[in-house]
């Protein structure tokens, strides 16, 4: 935590204008290039239609694997997108005036996560359910799988930023930010699916599930913009 | 922190190191020695999985000392980033292929173990996967080291891989234990039998503390060659006028 403390020294800073900046000035950007959204939900439907034709048309099949499989197209759709968080704001040298600035560099980070989130995983689990149709996905199922997704994604959305940041001045980064954050998903899918699945497997868990799950996304709000403004910062000097 | 301070003069530690080395592997090789002895011939085979339960002496120490060395490295990366102890990043960095090495070695010798016992190689059983993560754990900090060029940078994005996969750790083995409990197979090789009996505790304890000095010896030359990489480099560096 010594990181803080400098900045405390001067008092306190109003945090709530620049992380509705950073959060206005990336949306912004992300909406006008295009392409982001596009991207995520282009590839969530190819891995969507994909899976019937190498499983076969089952219906019965589908229907059991739907929840899962539409939880591992939305962990790749937001990985793909993944790598490019902070990329072309190191490039060009504006993450650096923004961790000069009075404003503390895990602010900034929370705000480009809030915008990865809004860009890829958010549509992304407001999209999933309406796929699930090519999936025959249980109708009962839709309005938990929904819930689940809005709520694990921001999870997805926090970790993926922390593989970013730790990789942001690599040549080879893409590859690298798959290994680190696969192992912190685990827990998000296990406890996403479960959620989502309703009584599939048996017993109805999927109250726990979803308590669970949202204390990962809690824990990652805490600990991931710290982590990866640390992570920034160590490229910086 | 006196003590901490002590040890981070690299050189106090190389002497220290040379010292210590050979007393280190003795009592290695001699826990290795008592502990096979006990766990292959003296233990008693199990009435069910006959000698192939043997596997479990090598096996489970490897597994013990792989969330062990986790520990150290994620502990030394805390004491590296926050004291910017330069031998605790070394620390972190040398102790890193051990544990993925140890780790390997315990999905590989369950996975000898499960093939007469469960009738396949690999089985998503819950200790299984969690160990399979802690090895991709160990793959991403060691691929940070690779990476990143200048060491000091290196230490302080892997320091944070660490601590971060240290918090992970508990996570993943709390959703796995769940998932597998809700996708348990009919029928099961169970491993909580009743309390273990001496004879097996006994070779089982040793074998566990053989592992424990054998990461000591193996680290304890991992940062000796870490250090004078080092040095290596910064002189190659300051001949060649890079450092200037």
């Amino acid at each position: 935590m010594y990181w803080i403390l400098p900045r405390l020294a001067n008092g306190p800073v109003e945090m709530m204008p620049a992380f509705k900046s950073v959060v206005a000035r990336d949306f912004t950007l992300a909406i006008r290039q295009g392409g982001s959204i596009g991207t995520a939900i282009g590839f969530f439907l190819t891995v969507i239609v994909l899976l019937p034709l190498g499983l076969g048309p089952d219906q019965q099949l589908l229907q059991r694997i739907a929840p899962g499989a539409l939880w591992i197209a939305l962990l790749l759709s937001v990985l793909l997108s993944a790598d490019r968080l902070y990329q072309t704001d190191h490039d060009d040298g504006s993450l650096e005036i923004m961790a000069l600035s009075s404003t503390p560099l895990e602010v900034v980070v929370l705000a480009k996560a809030s915008v990865h989130w809004l860009t890829s995983g958010l549509p992304l689990a407001i999209a999933a359910p309406v796929f699930g149709f090519l999936l025959n996905l249980d109708t009962a199922l839709i309005v938990p799988l929904g819930i689940a997704m809005v709520t694990g994604s921001v999870a997805l959305s926090l970790l993926a930023s922390l593989g970013a940041a730790i990789t942001v001045g690599l040549r080879q980064g893409g590859l690298l930010v798959s290994l680190l954050v696969l192992p912190l998903y685990v827990p998000v899918m296990i406890f996403g699916v479960l959620a989502s699945s309703g009584a599939q497997s048996g017993i109805d868990n999927s109250a726990t599930a979803l308590i669970i799950l949202v204390a990962i996304v809690l824990a990652a709000l805490v600990v991931t913009p710290f982590a990866s403004a640390a992570a920034l910062r160590s490229y910086m000097r | 922190m006196s003590s901490i301070e002590r040890f981070a003069n690299p050189t106090r530690f190389m002497r220290l190191q040379t010292t210590v080395q050979p007393w280190v592997w003795i009592i290695t090789l001699a826990l290795f020695g008592v502990g096979l002895f006990l766990g292959l011939t003296r233990a008693p085979a199990d009435y069910q999985q006959g000698e192939t339960v043997r596997i479990m002496y090598v096996h489970v120490p490897a597994a013990w000392s792989a969330l062990m060395v986790y520990t150290v490295m994620a502990v030394a990366s805390i004491i590296g980033i926050v004291f910017r102890h330069p031998l605790a990043d070394i620390a972190a960095k040398a102790a890193a292929p051990i544990g993925a090495a140890f780790c390997f070695l315990a999905l590989a010798t369950g996975s000898l173990w499960g093939k007469p016992m469960w009738g396949t190689w690999w089985v998503w059983d819950a200790r299984l996967t969690s160990m399979f993560v802690l090895l991709l754990l160990y793959l991403g900090y060691m691929a940070i080291w690779q990476a990143i060029d200048d060491p000091r940078r290196a230490s302080r994005i892997a320091a944070i891989v660490a601590i971060v996969g240290f918090i992970n750790v508990p996570i993943v083995k709390f959703s796995v234990d769940w998932w597998y409990s809700l996708h348990q197979p009919a029928s099961v090789f169970r491993t909580d039998g009743p309390t273990i009996h001496p004879s097996i505790l006994t070779p089982l304890l040793i074998m566990g503390l053989a592992y424990s000095f054998l990461f000591l010896a193996l680290h304890l030359i991992a940062i000796r060659s870490e250090i004078g990489t080092r040095r290596i480099r910064q002189t190659e560096l300051a001949r060649t006028g890079a450092l200037q």
